[in-house]
């Protein structure tokens, strides 16, 4: 046993003890590579979010597409932007999964222990986020070709309407988080996940919303998800079906503007929680 | 002392979560370079303390300093100067050791080819060089929490928390991470750590400081500590009717009143200070008294005896003791060079 022999307190060298400094963009990298390494030594995740778009693609594709008639052309290439639409709207499962087990086993606090920004640090997610998405939206870009979808109005429009989906897939990110920091616990974040199921069915993702009784037709029109996917079949020059309202008539102004809403409110509201959770 | 050989001082801490005061005015000082435990059941309010020390967790009341920059107002540079390990700050599971260190190295922003020196560096000296490339999820514990222990210690700052860095621990992979903490504590890092275990306080800390519902109940250093309670003395039978007559024979000989656990056929007793128990003369004075005892044993107090001692009463963590000749593997290992243990042939 060592006797108390009290010395002075070693001081980081960090220069001057003024208000400090986080580097944001430094974190967010740091962050990145964190996620994609979890990742890269789970390759399944990554072939998991695949796995359902491929699934819909054969079972409304072929099956239930069979029977299935969009006025203006093919079923499944009115069906494909609606599975990209998915990629982007269920990747707020593992989003929020991932927030609420990194509350629930210490990692968030072993991270906010250490001098990062915290704003940083959820940037860093979103910005990984982006990238797998990008991966699978990509892969599932290749599936639709072989299944005969076709972007048909040029390279740039094509360009702009996955720019449009990986929007989405950004905004889902930091309403994920939102939810995830919410639910705090590893298991109600998984339960609450499942709530996307429904809320993805009622849109255009599958059938015109032009059939469907008057009040679900409401909501599916207002769905921001329905936005999303109409606004991609717009900029793929793909069937449409029959849509009303406001928001089915501008897809990308209202892609847009449901983007921004759900940044200025889930952005904010996901730092300040990680900055106060536990607090 | 000066401010500036207190590496961590706290004045007048609370926290209230819901109904629960979490701490009710806690004050500690830590000099610089020393090892400070602190020592307390479940609820105590251990965990809450170096959350706010931390600057994971704000004050209701009171204030704190931790390497001198207060944890509120001056939190950024708290957190340039302090490690945090333990039940609470876990490293991530699905990825490699030694990506878990670099990206630490990173998130204090060393630079890719610092962190990745230092990774190895401190992988090679805690042994873990073997295992650094694989997933932390097929680590076994001992792995794990001294990954965890050194994930702290990449930028090597001056003041480290150690939320209960053992509990759960096997025997062995426990006097690792005494090992590991005994080394740190001779670089002049200051260490705070926290224990279920008085024994754990007993071999790393100079000081130790007794909480209970979230207050000091006692401090200063662990020798004292002990002295003040006495050592705890445990004899088990051959059979029920040996009970009493071994309660009695503790109870002369130390002054303290016997606990009697029939399914276990065990008699323990902690004797009052002052009067010690020598192995022979208690195997002795039980031989005498017809008692043919399976096992003797002298032990360090569990933190149950030392809040019997301290508050009179059984204290919050009733129960939670895990000294005892049951099971002797954890036993052993905690008793100390205050404790004796002996076999008895019945």
């Amino acid at each position: 046993m060592s006797v108390a022999t009290p010395g002075t307190v070693r001081r980081p060298a960090l220069g001057s003890r003024r208000r400090s400094r986080t580097d944001p963009l430094a974190d967010a990298l740091t962050s990145t590579r964190r996620v994609l390494l979890h990742y890269r030594h789970s390759p399944g995740l990554m072939a998991a979010s695949l796995v359902v778009p491929v699934v819909m693609v054969v079972v409304f594709g072929y099956v239930f597409g069979s029977a299935m008639r969009v006025p203006g052309g093919n079923y499944r290439e009115f069906l494909m932007p609606g599975l990209f639409a998915m990629v982007s709207v269920n990747g707020v499962m593992p989003t929020m999964v991932g927030a609420a087990r990194d509350l629930d086993r210490g990692a968030a606090d072993r991270i906010r222990s250490m001098p990062v920004s915290r704003f940083g640090v959820l940037l860093g997610t979103a910005l990984a986020d982006l990238l797998v998405s990008t991966v699978v939206l990509a892969l599932l870009a290749v599936v639709g070709l072989l299944v005969g979808w076709q972007a048909h109005r040029g390279f740039g429009d094509a360009l702009a309407g996955f720019g449009l989906l990986l929007l989405f897939r950004f905004v889902m990110t930091w309403l994920g988080t939102c939810l995830g920091l919410a639910a705090g616990r590893e298991e109600v974040a998984g339960q609450l996940a499942i709530l996307t199921f429904p809320i993805g069915m009622v849109t255009n993702t599958f059938v015109p919303t032009g059939g469907l009784p008057g009040w679900l037709r409401v909501i599916a029109e207002w769905n921001p998800i329905s936005s999303v996917v109409a606004g991609a079949r717009q900029l793929f020059g793909n069937p449409a079906g029959s849509g009303q309202g406001w928001p089915l008539h501008h897809p990308v102004a209202a892609t847009l503007l449901w983007s921004a809403l759900l940044i200025a409110v889930c952005g904010p509201l996901a730092v300040r929680s990680y900055q106060q959770h536990g607090r | 002392m000066s401010r500036e050989h207190l590496a961590v001082r706290a004045q007048g801490l609370t926290k209230r979560y819901g109904k629960t005061h979490a701490l009710a005015g806690l004050d500690l000082a830590v000099p610089a370079g020393t090892v400070y435990g602190l020592l307390g059941p479940n609820g105590a309010g251990k965990t809450t303390a170096v959350r706010i020390l931390a600057t994971l967790a704000a004050p209701d009341q009171g204030s704190a300093t931790v390497a001198g920059y207060d944890v509120v107002t001056e939190a950024e540079q708290v957190r340039r100067s302090i490690g945090l390990a333990g039940q609470h700050a876990a490293v991530d599971e699905g990825i490699t050791g030694r990506e878990n260190l670099q990206l630490v190295g990173r998130f204090h922003h060393l630079g890719a080819r610092e962190a990745r020196r230092r990774s190895a560096e401190l992988l090679e000296r805690f042994g873990l060089a073997q295992v650094a490339d694989r997933l932390v999820r097929t680590y076994s514990g001992g792995q794990r929490r001294r990954l965890d222990l050194i994930a702290c210690l990449v930028t090597s700052p001056p003041v480290l928390f150690l939320d209960e860095p053992t509990t759960g621990l096997d025997p062995r992979s426990r006097g690792e991470i005494w090992d590991a903490v005994r080394e740190l504590t001779g670089t002049g890092t200051t260490v705070l750590l926290t224990t279920q275990y008085l024994d754990e306080a007993d071999r790393l800390a100079d000081q130790v400081l007794v909480i209970g519902q979230g207050r000091a109940i006692a401090d200063g250093p662990p020798d004292r500590l002990k002295a003040s309670i006495g050592a705890r003395v445990e004899v088990a039978v051959g059979n029920v009717a040996e009970l009493p007559a071994a309660a009695r024979v503790l109870a002369a000989l130390t002054g303290g009143e016997p606990q009697t656990d029939a399914d276990r056929l065990l008699v323990s007793v902690v004797s009052l200070p002052g009067c010690e128990v020598s192995l022979p003369r208690l195997v002795r004075a039980l031989d005498e008294d017809g008692v043919a005892a399976r096992d003797v044993a002298l032990r360090t107090p569990t933190l149950d005896d030392v809040f019997l001692a301290l508050t009179g009463d059984a204290g919050p963590g009733a129960g939670i003791s895990d000294a005892g000749i049951s099971d002797a593997g954890v036993g052993d290992a905690a008793v100390g060079d205050a404790g004796v243990a002996a076999e008895v042939a019945a």
